[in-house]
C-alpha cells in the first residue's frame, strides 16, 4: 500500500514563484548531496536547500535584466553548479562563489533547451534545435556549430538516463498535433526518431519515463485523463525511418464517477504513480489534489486535497514529493509498498497448504517484462530473433502470444501433430529444468491446450491437465479458461485440484464449481476418482447404508429423513444431535469436493450475488452438509476437524452465514428447510449457552489451577535426579 | 554417573531481614550493611562481593545509621539511643556510648574522620569526637523541636545540614548556631500532610539535596534558602539518597522499590552550565528502598525485600563483561543448615531459634525427574528458642543426631538429644567450659565424640563430649603467629586426625588432632575462603575461594595435589568463574573418591576429578544436552563438572549416603509472601 505521510513547508515563494498564470518554478533539481535540492525560479534566482532542515544553504542570482532560462543543475562529479541565462550564456560555479557575474562564463552559439546532469554520466546539454552535447565536448569549443535536427518541431519534454555505462537522452517534440520521440545514445552518437501513435483529438499533456532492462518506458498523460504506456527498446540498431510507437492504456484516472484532470505525474515504482491534478466530480467544484495510483490493480491508493491550489508541477526525489501549494513549496513524504490484491481485497486463502507456493506474479504475462526476459535470454544468441519477437508484439499488443523458441514451436505443433506426440513433447518441456518465466510459458501452454479443446470438443487431455495443475504452481489468471472448460466437461477432480491450488479464483467460478458439485449425482461421483483426504478422517461411511443415502441425497429430501427428524424432536436434545448427525447428508466424494469449495478464497460481497442463484434444493443440501460439519467439529474439544485440508470452523460458519444470507427468504418458505433451520437454531443456541456457562466457571477453573500450582510447590518431596 | 534420591526440602522458613542502611567505604572497597533485625554485614567488593563479616543482630539494638570513620572503623547508631563501634575482627560490638538524646535517627562522620554528628529524636544534633578506642561527647548544636531524620556534613566540615519534618536546617559547626532554615513544603499550597525530609546531602558547591515524603528530590541553595531545582520522581516517598564522590551523580531510592539516578549534565554539548537530570530508572526491588550507596562505578541499593542490588554503571566500566553484570544478594553467604547424616536430621538456624527436622522416606525407586511417593512424612522434632535478646551466631548438629550446639554473642549452649521411639528429649548439658565467646563456627567430629569451636584470635577449642551428657575442654589450638581475626570456617577429617580452620585474614591453618599441634599453613591465596572440606579417604583439603577458584591441598604431603595444579594450569571454565554466588558447602561421596560435591545458591555440582576439565569452548552446563545423547555419544561430551540447576535458591545440599542427597531450597516467592505488603501500585491491565 502507498500512503502519504507528513508534510512540511520547504520555503515560501515570491510573487513570481507562486500559483497563477505563468507562475510556478522553473524546476527543482537534486542537489550535490542527498537531502539537498536546487530550486530555480522563473526569474533570476537559484537556491540550494537542505530538505530535512527546511533551510536554504545558498542562493545565487543573475544580474538585473538577465533571466535564468534553464534550470540550475549540479555536476555530481565536480560538485559545480551549471546554469544558462538568456538562452545562450552558460555559467559554472562552485559552492564558495557568491557573485554569479564573476564566475566562469561561456556564450554558446545556439539556444539551450535544458541541461541534464547524471550521477555518473556528467552533464548533457540539449539545444532547442535538438542537438545534444556533453558539457565536456561543449566546453572545448563553446562557439561550435550546433546542428538543427528537429527543424520546426518544438521540444516539449526531455529526460536523461544511464543505460549501463552510457547516457541516454530522450525528448519529445510536437509539430502540428503530431508528437515525436527522439532517443539519443550519446556514446554511440546515434539518434532514433519515433512517432507516437496518434489518438484522434487527444494530446499528451505530460510525460515521464523510466528505464529498466534496456527498455525505456515512456508514460504519457493524455487529455482524456488516461495514462498510456509506450515501450521503447534501446537495442534497436536498424535504421528504419520513423517507426510508429504503439501505446497501451495503463490507467484511467477516474474514481467512482469523478475524473482526475492530471497536470503532471511521476513514477514511484513499478506499480505506483503519483498524479497531481484537479478532481472534478459532475456537479461539483473541482479541487486540486495529489494522488497515488496503483497501476497493477488500477486503484486509487491515496489522495490528499490541496485547497490552496498548485502550479501543476510535481517533483519527486528521495521518497518526497515537492510541489507549490499556495505561496509555499510543500514537501510530502510518502511510503510505497508492493501489495497483492488478495491481501487488499477479500479473504485470503487459508495458508495451511504449504505445497502451494507463493502467489504467481500476475505481471509475468504482462508484455514488457516477458519481452525483456526473452530478450535477455536470447539477445546473445539470437539478435534477429528477438527483434522478430518485438515486432510480433507490436502487431498484437492486446493478445499476447509469447513465442519463445521452444514454447513457440510446441504451440505451433499443437495444430499439426497428433495428440500423443504433442503430449509427449509437453511432458519433456515440463520436466526440463526451470527457466525464467517458466510458469508464464506453462500458462501459455495450457491456454493453447484449452483452445484446442474448445475447437475440438472431443479432445480433452484430462490426465495431462491434472498433471500440470498438480505439479506446477499455477494460478487462475494464468489459465483463465481452464476451469471454464473443466466445468463444461464436469471434470470434478480437476476442479477440486484447481480449487485447492489456485489462490485467485473469481467468485463466479467458485460458485459455478459449487453448483456443479451439488448437482452432480452421487452415482456418477462414485465412479470418479476424487481426492478424499479432507473427509476420510471424520466422515462415517456406512457401506451397507450407502444405497439409501445416495437416494436421500439425490432427492435432497427424503421421507425417512423427515421421519427421523420428527422422531428426534421428541427425544432429548443430546441424543437428537448425535442421531441427526450420525450420518452425512452427502457421500464422501461430494463432501470432499464441497470441502474444496469451502477452502477456496472468496469475498462475500462478490460471492453473495452468485450464491443467490443456487437452486433451493441444492442450497438446502449444502446447508445440511454445513450443519453436519458444524456439529462434527463441535463434537471434539479442539473444534478442528481431523485430516488434511479439512474445513475449519470459521470457514464452515462463514459459509453457513453466507448461504443463509443468500437464501433466507427461500429457506423460510421451504417446508423441508424448516426442520433443518430449527435444528440449527437449537444447536447454535445450545452452543451459546454452553459457552456462556463455560465463561461463568472460568474464574473457578483459574482458581483451581492456582491451587493446583500451589500444591506443586509443596514443602517436601523426594525426587530422582540423574547426573551424567 | 548415577541417580540420586533427592530429598527436596522447602520447609526451612527463613525470612531474611530487610536492608536498613548502607555505608560504602571507597578506600577499602567494602560495603557495610545493616538489616532491620540489627545485624551488620560487611561485603568485600574486591573479593567478588563476598559477604565476609556478619555480626548477628540484637533485639534491643536496631541500627538506623552506619558510618565508616578513618577508613576502617565502623560505627552504628540506632533507636536504642546508643552509638556503637563494631569490632570487625571479633565480629561483635566493641564499645557503645549513650547518645543522650533519645532514639538516634541519623549519624554522619565528617570528612577528616574526627567528628561524628548524630541526629536525635529530641531534635538535637550532637557532636562526638572520635578518639582511639571509642568516641567522646563534644557538644550540642542549636536544638529545635522535631526529630532529626538525616544529617550531612559539608565536605569542608564547616556546616551540617539536617533534615527534619517539614524543614531543613543548616548549622554552623564552629558556632553551633542554626544559620539557615528552609520550609520544604512552602511551595506546596493547601497541603495539610507533613513533609518528611527522609534524606539529605550537602554538596561542596553549597547545594543541599533533599528527598522527601512527597516524592520529590530537591536542590537548595543553602545560603539564600532558595529552591534551585525540584524533581518529582515518585508519588510516594523518596526514602534514601546518596551522592558519588565526584558529586556528579546521585542515586535515590523510593518506597515503590524503584531507584533513580540523577546526573549533573551540561545543558548543551560543550556548555559550562550544568543541571541535574534524572537519567536512569531501575526497578530491582519490590519493597521500600531504605538505603542506597554510590560507589565510583556502581549504584548500590538495599530494600526491605532483603535484597542488596549492585548495579554497575556502564559508562564507568572499561569493558562490557563480567564486571559490568548486575549483582543481587538475598541470602547469606554462609550456611544456616546443618545435617546429621546418619540420623537423617536437619538443623535450621533462625535469628533467635533453631528447628530440628527429621527427613521423610520412601521405599520406591524411579526414573530421572520422577517424584516418589512418601512412606513417611518429614517431622518437626524440636524447636529450641534462644533466651535473651542476642541473635544466634552459629549452630550445629552432630552426625549421629544426639548432640546440638549453638552460640550467641555471650553464651554457648550444648544439648544432648535422645530419641525413644516417637518421643524425644532434649537435655541441656550443664557446666559447659568457659570459652572465649562468641563462637563463630561449630563442628562435630565424624564419630560425634568431639566438638570444635571456632573462636576469636584464630583459636579453635576442642571439647570432648561425654556420655550420658557432659563435656570437657580438651585443648585449644592457636596459630603459630599472632592472628587478630576470628576463625569462621572449620573442617574436620573423618578419621579424626586433622582439623582445618580458616580465619578472617584468609589464612588456613591445619592442626594435627592426634598430637595436638599445628601441622602446617596452606599457602596464602589472596581471596576470601568460602568453603572448606577434608576428603574422608585421601585427607585432601578442598578449598573454595570467593573468586570461584578451587584448590586441593594434600594435608599429609603439605602441598597442592597434582589435580589442583592441573586445574590451575588449565584454568577453570569461564562460565564457572563468572558465577556470582560463592560455594557455601563442600562434601564428598565416600563410595566415589573422585567426586567432590559442591553447591552455591543457584546450582549443585558434582565435580568428577577423573574426567577431563572442560575448556572454554565446551558447554559447562551440559547435563540436559547429555541426557538427549545416546549412551555411546555421551562419552566424548563428558567433563568434570556435572551441574544441576533444578534446585534454586539452594541454601544447603549434602550427601546423606551413597546415592541420597538432601537439598534445602527457599523459593523467593515463599518468603516474599511473608514480607509486609509493598505499596500498592496500579499496574497496566489490572
Amino acid at each position: 500500500m502507498a500512503a502519504l505521510c507528513d508534510s512540511f513547508t520547504l520555503c515560501g515563494l515570491g510573487p513570481s514563484g507562486g500559483v497563477g498564470l505563468g507562475g510556478g518554478l522553473l524546476a527543482l533539481e537534486p542537489g550535490p548531496d542527498p537531502d539537498h535540492v536546487l530550486l530555480t525560479d522563473r526569474g533570476r534566482t537559484a537556491t540550494l536547500f537542505k530538505v530535512s532542515d527546511q533551510k536554504p544553504l545558498g542562493c545565487w542570482s543573475v544580474k538585473h535584466g538577465q533571466i535564468i532560462t534553464c534550470p540550475v543543475v549540479c555536476n555530481f562529479e565536480t560538485r559545480e553548479y551549471i546554469a544558462v541565462h538568456d538562452d545562450k550564456v552558460l555559467r559554472i560555479w562552485k559552492n564558495t562563489d557568491i557573485n554569479l557575474d564573476k564566475v566562469f562564463k561561456a556564450t554558446l552559439s545556439s539556444d539551450v533547451y535544458r541541461i541534464h546532469s547524471l550521477p555518473y554520466g556528467g552533464p548533457i546539454v540539449l539545444f532547442k534545435g535538438g542537438g545534444v552535447r556533453t558539457l565536456d565536448v561543449l566546453l572545448e569549443a563553446p562557439q561550435q556549430e550546433i546542428e538543427n535536427i528537429i527543424s520546426d518541431e518544438v521540444i516539449k519534454w526531455s529526460e536523461a538516463f544511464m543505460d549501463g555505462q552510457q547516457p541516454v537522452l530522450i525528448f519529445t517534440t510536437e509539430k502540428g498535433g503530431d508528437f515525436f520521440v527522439y532517443v539519443q545514445k550519446l556514446k554511440m552518437n546515434n539518434l532514433h526518431k519515433y512517432k507516437l501513435e496518434q489518438l484522434e483529438l487527444l494530446k499528451p499533456l505530460s510525460f515521464t519515463a523510466y528505464i529498466k532492462n534496456q527498455i525505456i518506458t515512456l508514460l504519457c498523460l493524455y487529455s482524456n485523463d488516461s495514462v498510456y504506456k509506450v515501450l521503447i527498446p534501446l537495442q534497436q540498431n536498424s535504421e528504419e525511418e520513423e517507426q510508429i510507437l504503439p501505446k497501451s492504456q495503463l490507467l484511467k484516472l477516474s474514481v467512482s464517477g469523478s475524473v482526475l484532470k492530471g497536470t503532471s505525474f511521476v513514477v514511484l515504482d513499478k506499480d505506483h504513480i503519483a498524479v497531481l491534478g484537479s478532481l472534478a466530480a459532475p456537479g461539483e467544484e473541482s479541487k486540486e489534489c495529489l494522488t497515488i495510483w496503483n497501476t497493477k490493480f488500477q486503484t486509487l491508493q491515496t489522495l490528499k486535497e490541496l485547497p490552496l491550489a498548485t502550479s501543476g508541477q510535481l517533483w519527486c526525489y528521495e521518497e518526497k514529493f515537492f510541489f507549490t501549494h499556495g505561496k509555499v513549496l510543500t514537501v510530502i513524504t510518502y511510503k510505497c509498498e508492493t501489495s497483492s490484491l488478495a491481501a487488499a481485497v477479500g479473504k485470503q486463502k487459508d495458508s495451511q497448504t504449504p505445497d502451494v507456493s507463493s502467489f504467481v506474479n500476475w505481471n509475468t504475462l504482462a508484455d514488457e517484462e516477458l519481452v525483456v526476459s526473452l530478450q535477455s535470454q536470447q539477445s546473445v544468441v539470437l539478435k534477429s530473433e528477438s527483434k522478430m519477437t518485438l515486432r510480433s508484439k507490436r502487431n498484437s499488443i492486446a493478445k499476447v502470444q509469447p513465442d519463445t523458441l521452444s514454447v513457440g514451436q510446441i504451440l505451433l505443433n499443437i495444430k499439426d501433430t497428433s495428440t500423443t506426440v504433442f503430449e509427449e513433447e509437453l511432458r519433456q518441456l515440463i520436466s526440463k529444468a526451470r527457466m525464467p518465466d517458466f510458469q508464464a510459458s506453462i500458462g501459455c501452454v495450457i491456454t493453447a491446450l484449452i483452445n484446442r479443446c474448445k475447437t475440438n470438443p472431443k479432445y480433452y487431455p484430462r490426465n495431462f491437465l491434472l498433471h500440470i495443475v498438480q505439479t506446477q504452481d499455477l494460478s487462475y489468471s494464468l489459465c483463465p479458461d481452464l476451469m471454464a472448460v473443466a466445468l463444461e466437461k464436469k471434470d470434478v477432480h480437476l476442479l477440486q485440484i484447481c480449487l485447492q491450488r489456485f489462490p485467485d479464483i473469481p467468485e463466479e467460478i467458485t460458485y459455478a464449481c459449487l453448483k456443479v458439485f451439488l448437482s452432480i449425482s452421487e452415482a456418477y461421483l462414485q465412479r470418479i476418482d476424487v481426492n478424499l483426504e479432507s473427509v476420510i478422517c471424520y466422515i462415517d461411511i456406512e457401506f451397507n447404508n450407502k444405497e439409501v443415502k445416495t437416494e436421500i441425497v439425490e432427492n435432497g429430501f427424503n421421507a425417512e429423513l423427515e421421519q427421523e427428524n420428527i422422531r428426534n424432536t421428541e427425544i432429548t436434545k443430546e441424543t437428537h444431535l448425535t442421531a441427526d448427525c450420525s450420518f452425512c447428508p452427502v457421500g464422501p466424494q461430494k463432501a470432499a469436493l464441497l470441502n474444496a469449495v469451502l477452502h477456496s478464497a472468496y469475498n462475500e460481497v462478490f460471492l453473495l450475488p452468485h450464491l443467490k442463484n443456487l437452486p433451493a434444493q441444492q442450497a438446502v443440501l449444502f446447508l445440511r452438509y454445513l450443519y453436519y460439519l458444524y456439529v462434527k467439529s463441535s463434537e471434539k474439544i479442539n473444534t478442528a476437524l481431523p485430516g488434511i485440508r479439512s474445513p475449519t470452523v470459521s470457514q464452515i460458519m462463514d459459509w453457513m452465514c453466507l448461504l443463509l444470507d443468500a437464501h433466507f427468504t427461500v429457506m423460510v418458505m421451504l417446508p423441508e428447510a424448516k426442520e433443518l433451520l430449527s435444528n440449527l437454531h437449537k444447536f447454535v443456541r445450545a452452543q451459546v449457552r454452553f459457552y456462556s456457562e463455560l465463561n461463568k466457571i472460568e474464574g473457578s477453573l483459574r482458581e483451581l489451577q492456582r491451587l493446583n500450582h500451589q500444591k506443586d510447590s509443596q514443602t517436601y518431596s523426594i525426587e530422582v535426579l540423574e547426573l551424567i | 554417573m548415577g541417580e540420586f534420591e533427592v530429598h527436596r526440602v522447602r520447609f526451612f522458613g527463613l525470612v531474611p531481614a530487610g536492608v536498613r542502611c548502607l555505608a560504602y567505604q571507597p578506600r577499602g572497597g567494602r560495603l557495610a550493611l545493616a538489616r532491620t533485625d540489627g545485624a551488620v554485614e560487611v561485603y568485600n567488593f574486591a573479593a567478588n562481593y563476598f559477604q565476609e563479616k556478619v555480626i548477628p543482630g540484637h533485639e534491643a539494638r536496631s541500627v538506623e545509621a552506619l558510618c565508616w570513620v578513618t577508613g576502617d572503623r565502623l560505627f552504628g547508631a540506632g533507636l536504642g539511643g546508643e552509638i556503637s563501634e563494631y569490632d570487625l575482627s571479633r565480629l561483635c560490638v566493641a564499645c557503645s556510648v549513650d547518645g543522650g538524646g533519645g532514639p538516634i535517627w541519623s549519624m554522619a562522620a565528617n570528612s577528616s574522620g574526627t567528628q561524628l554528628a548524630i541526629g536525635c529524636e529530641d531534635g538535637s544534633v550532637k557532636l562526638f569526637q572520635v578518639v582511639p578506642g571509642g568516641i567522646q561527647f563534644e557538644r550540642n548544636l542549636d536544638r529545635r523541636k522535631g526529630r532529626i531524620l538525616c544529617l550531612s556534613w559539608h565536605p569542608s566540615d564547616t556546616h551540617i545540614a539536617a533534615g527534619s519534618i517539614d524543614i531543613l536546617r543548616v548549622f554552623d559547626v564552629r558556632s553551633g548556631q542554626t544559620v539557615q532554615r528552609v520550609m520544604v513544603n512552602y511551595h506546596v499550597h493547601k497541603v495539610k500532610r507533613e513533609c518528611i525530609v527522609w534524606s539529605i546531602a550537602f554538596l561542596s558547591s553549597g547545594t543541599v539535596v533533599t528527598s522527601d515524603s512527597f516524592g520529590r528530590v530537591q536542590f537548595w541553595d543553602w545560603e539564600r534558602g532558595t529552591l534551585l531545582e525540584s524533581h518529582t520522581v515518585s508519588t510516594s516517598s523518596v526514602l534514601s539518597l546518596a551522592v558519588s564522590e565526584e558529586e556528579d551523580s546521585i542515586v535515590v531510592g523510593t518506597s515503590t522499590g524503584a531507584t533513580y539516578q540523577f546526573q549533573l549534565l551540561p545543558v548543551k554539548m560543550g556548555s559550562l552550565e550544568k543541571r541535574w537530570v534524572r537519567t536512569k530508572p531501575f526497578q530491582h526491588h519490590t519493597h521500600d528502598v531504605r538505603a542506597v550507596a554510590h560507589s565510583s562505578t556502581a549504584l548500590i541499593s538495599g530494600g526491605l525485600d532483603a535484597q542488596l542490588v549492585i548495579r554497575p554503571l556502564m559508562e564507568k566500566m572499561q569493558k562490557k563483561g563480567y564486571e559490568a553484570a548486575l549483582r543481587k544478594f538475598t541470602f547469606p553467604h554462609r550456611r544456616l543448615v546443618s545435617c546429621a547424616r546418619k540420623a537423617r536430621l536437619l538443623l535450621f538456624q533462625f535469628s533467635q531459634h533453631l528447628e530440628l527436622w527429621r527427613l521423610g522416606s520412601t521405599d520406591e525407586t524411579g526414573k530421572d525427574g520422577e517424584v516418589l511417593p512418601l512412606c513417611r512424612m518429614p517431622e518437626h522434632l524440636v524447636q529450641l528458642k534462644s533466651k535473651g535478646p542476642e541473635h544466634i551466631y552459629c549452630s550445629c548438629v552432630s552426625p549421629c543426631g544426639s548432640w546440638l550446639a549453638y552460640s550467641t554473642a555471650s553464651r554457648f549452649h550444648l544439648y544432648r538429644v535422645r530419641y525413644e521411639g516417637d518421643s524425644i528429649s532434649v537435655k541441656k548439658v550443664p557446666k559447659v567450659p568457659k570459652l572465649l565467646l562468641p563462637a563463630y563456627q561449630l563442628q562435630f567430629s565424624a564419630d560425634s565424640d568431639h566438638l570444635f569451636v571456632a573462636s576469636a584470635r584464630g583459636s579453635v577449642h576442642v571439647l570432648q563430649l561425654l556420655e550420658p551428657g557432659g563435656c570437657k575442654h580438651l585443648h585449644s589450638y592457636r596459630p603459630t603467629a599472632e592472628c587478630p581475626e576470628a576463625v569462621y570456617l572449620l573442617a574436620v577429617s573423618s578419621d579424626g586426625h586433622w582439623l582445618a580452620a580458616a580465619s578472617g585474614d584468609w589464612a588456613i591453618h591445619i592442626y594435627n588432632l592426634k598430637c595436638f599441634k599445628h601441622h602446617c599453613t596452606v599457602p596464602t591465596y589472596d581471596c576470601a575462603v568460602t568453603a572448606l572440606a577434608i576428603h574422608p579417604i585421601t585427607n585432601n583439603l578442598v578449598i573454595a575461594y570467593s573468586d570461584q577458584q578451587l584448590f586441593e591441598f594434600s594435608i599429609p604431603e603439605k602441598q597442592y595435589t597434582a589435580w589442583s595444579r592441573t586445574v590451575q594450569n588449565q584454568g577453570l571454565h569461564k562460565v564457572w568463574l563468572e558465577r556470582d554466588s560463592p560455594i557455601t558447602h563442600i562434601t564428598f561421596n565416600p563410595k566415589n573418591p573422585s567426586h567432590i560435591l559442591l553447591h552455591d545458591i543457584y546450582m549443585f555440582c558434582v565435580l568428577d576429578k577423573s574426567l577431563p576439565l572442560p575448556d572454554n569452548s565446551a558447554l559447562l552446563m551440559n547435563q540436559s544436552t547429555l541426557k538427549q545423547l545416546p549412551e555411546t555419544a555421551r562419552q566424548r561430551q563428558l567433563h568434570a563438572f556435572k551441574i544441576c540447576k533444578k534446585f534454586q535458591p539452594l541454601l544447603f545440599a549434602d550427601l546423606l549416603d551413597e546415592n541420597c542427597l538432601v537439598m534445602v531450597e527457599r523459593p523467593i516467592m515463599d518468603f516474599k509472601t511473608q514480607l509486609p505488603l509493598p505499596i500498592q501500585q496500579k499496574k497496566f491491565g489490572t
